[in-house]
């Protein structure tokens, strides 16, 4: 970091440096920079191939030393057991995922109807202390959340909200509607004000201005934040370690941790439980992938 | 109802004249209305999900209640503090942090700008590429934790498996003092050099091109054009992901929790899993609260930081 600090400061001095004849250059340059571009793609995607691979492993493959990279019989059965308990029947490990799809959904259809009409206001008003208020909003999603949960422990003590999906629902939304608010802002930003100056000439209100015609050029917007949004609470792990305990509350990223708790784990398991709940994230991603850049910055940096 | 958006947004000129405009008096206290009416919502739920909680942490930072004895708490003012302040405990898990924050932001800003460099001067396949590198930055620190924690194992891990082969050592990864501290740093690095490295290539292909063909014209070296076009363009847009993994990095709790547990001994003990072990297994809530009270002000501070830079990014 530090290093990098200097270089753009210094550049004064450089035009000393004679241009260095690039006869050599193009191409060996061009192989170079592809090859290493190829050493670090594949050890960035390793990981995630081994997960794959050991998913589908034999557990007696699994653990294998030397470990088995081509070699190994195929087997669906880690993934069975994500999805079917030993006895038959739903296993726990399903009942998390859904109580993540109830969670993650209903968390991020609150904070889209609290957070798209606000960023609307902000975007369109003059509020008093817009930019205050703005950074609050924004400054509450980087409280660390473990300092938070402690008090939030104690608060849903109180009201009867610890170990309740309720309880989740309500945490996710406060911490995806700062997130909505800022990346729906820019989405808004995008819309020219006029268009609903011109329907309020037409005699509609303000308010069915923007229901009626800014809204529907929005809808693309708040696709790709409540995605996100989705994939936040998806994702969330320390509230829901802290506030959540039982089987039937519990949501999946705590669950799938719960399985190397004992003596032994199955690692196969493991693999085959984060491939299935990873996929989805992946897939989502996918379908944001223009709004990347907005999404991963909290809707702070728009390019 | 869409369809007739863009009869009427098409030609506002006509229309304007047929209905005479709102007297502008009331329709501006309608708008304050209205700007209260949508912002308000959202501002009450962040009031009692988040400054309600901080506020309540703040009271308790100065008793020594705990969430298990119950009972009143006795008013100690700024005992918890100054036994937090003065803790050669919290020293060293401040010194902890300040090196995993340090080596894992700096590893990634370096690697993902690399990769970003590198990726940019592509003219096929980029897309893919992109997409390739991004995925380890959407997965869980759940499932990214779990599943390094299995690469990393002595016996039977990969990675163990893998220098074997090249015949190399065995490296105690988790288990030793010192490697489980780089372990940490490595296991984020993987996971969030994919965010610099966005981050980087959208600074990169938005420096305009002409800037290097004059460049090339003046028979600049590479190296030239590199630290006096792409660095200085790309560098307000790098300090703001800088900043941004270095406020994440700080609050980490979820990797730590499942690749060590803090362990062993207290080498991969952040600040974060600190608190967390204060307020949840020593049940010391009051001091706790102090704790994350301080912490919550470092927080604040860079907080405030990475706005200044966004703000000035953004009036450029």
């Amino acid at each position: 970091m530090a290093l990098s600090v200097d270089e753009a400061v210094s550049t004064g001095p450089a035009r000393d440096h004679a241009p260095p004849s690039r006869r050599f250059g193009g191409r060996g340059r061009a192989v170079l920079e592809v090859a290493l571009l190829t050493v670090l793609a594949v050890v960035m995607l390793f990981p995630v191939l081994w997960m794959i691979e050991t998913s589908i492993k034999e557990n007696r493959d699994v653990y294998a030393i030397p470990a088995k990279f081509f070699d190994f019989k195929v087997t669906m059965e880690h993934f069975k057991d994500v999805f079917v308990a030993s006895g038959g029947g739903r296993s726990t490990l399903s009942a998390s995922f859904l109580n993540s799809v109830l969670v993650a959904g209903v968390s991020t259809a609150l904070a889209t109807v609290l957070g798209v009409p606000a960023a609307w206001a902000y975007s369109r008003f003059s509020v008093k202390a817009k930019k205050d208020q703005l950074f609050f909003i924004l400054s509450t999603r980087f409280m660390p959340p473990v300092v938070v949960v402690i008090p939030i422990f104690l608060m849903y003590r109180q009201v009867g909200l610890i170990d309740t999906k309720l309880g989740l629902i309500l945490i996710y939304t406060a911490f995806n509607v700062p997130f909505t608010i800022w990346m729906m802002k820019g989405f808004v930003d995008e819309v020219p004000a006029e268009y609903e100056d011109a329907a309020m000439l037409d005699g509609y209100t303000r308010l069915q201005a923007f229901w009626r015609f800014t809204l529907p050029l929005l809808l693309p917007g708040i696709a790709a934040t409540a995605v996100f949004a989705l994939i936040f609470s998806w994702n969330e792990f320390v509230f829901a370690i802290f506030l959540t305990s039982s089987d039937d509350v519990r949501t999946a990223p705590p669950a799938i941790a719960g399985l190397i708790g004992g003596t032994t784990v199955d690692w196969g398991l493991v693999a085959a439980a984060s491939v299935v709940f990873a996929l989805p994230v992946l897939v989502f991603a996918y379908l944001v992938r223009k709004h990347l850049v907005a999404g991963v910055t909290l809707g702070a940096v728009r390019r | 109802m869409s369809d007739s958006a863009p009869l009427t947004t098409d030609h506002p000129g006509q229309v304007a004249s047929a209905t005479p405009p709102a007297p502008g008096r009331s329709s501006r206290l309608s708008d304050r209305g209205l700007a209260v009416a949508f912002t308000s919502p959202a501002l009450l739920l962040l009031l009692a999900m988040s400054v309600f909680p901080l506020l309540w942490a703040l009271y308790l930072s100065f008793t020594d209640y705990s969430a298990t004895r119950g009972g009143t708490a006795q008013f100690l003012w700024f005992e918890n503090y100054t036994a937090i302040l003065t803790s050669p405990q919290v020293h060293q898990r401040a010194l902890t942090t300040l090196i995993y924050v340090a080596g894992a932001v700096t590893l990634q800003t370096v690697l993902g700008f690399t990769i970003a460099y590198l990726i940019s001067r592509r003219t096929h396949g980029r897309g893919l590429l992109t997409t390739l590198f991004l995925v380890p930055m959407m997965l869980s620190p759940v499932v990214v934790g779990l599943f390094w924690r299995f690469m990393l194992d002595a016996q039977f891990g990969v990675i163990n498996s893998m220098l074997g082969s090249l015949g190399l050592g065995q490296v105690e990864w988790l288990t030793r003092q010192r490697t489980a501290l780089i372990s940490l740093i490595l296991v984020d690095t993987w996971q969030w050099t994919p965010f610099i490295m966005l981050i980087a290539l959208a600074g990169l292909t938005a420096v305009p091109k002409y800037l290097y063909e004059a460049a090339a014209i003046d028979r600049a070296s590479q190296w030239f054009q590199f630290r006096t076009i792409t660095l200085p363009l790309v560098w307000p847009l790098l300090l703001i992901a800088v900043l941004f993994r270095a406020i994440e990095a700080f609050r980490l709790f979820d990797l730590v929790y499942i690749l060590t547990s803090g362990g062993p001994g207290v080498s991969t003990e952040t600040l974060s899993f600190h608190v967390y072990k204060v307020a949840f297994l020593g049940f010391n809530t009051g001091t706790a609260s102090a704790y994350g009270i301080l912490m919550v002000l470092v927080v604040i501070v860079l907080t405030q930081l990475y706005l200044r830079y966004l703000n000035k990014l953004k009036e450029d």
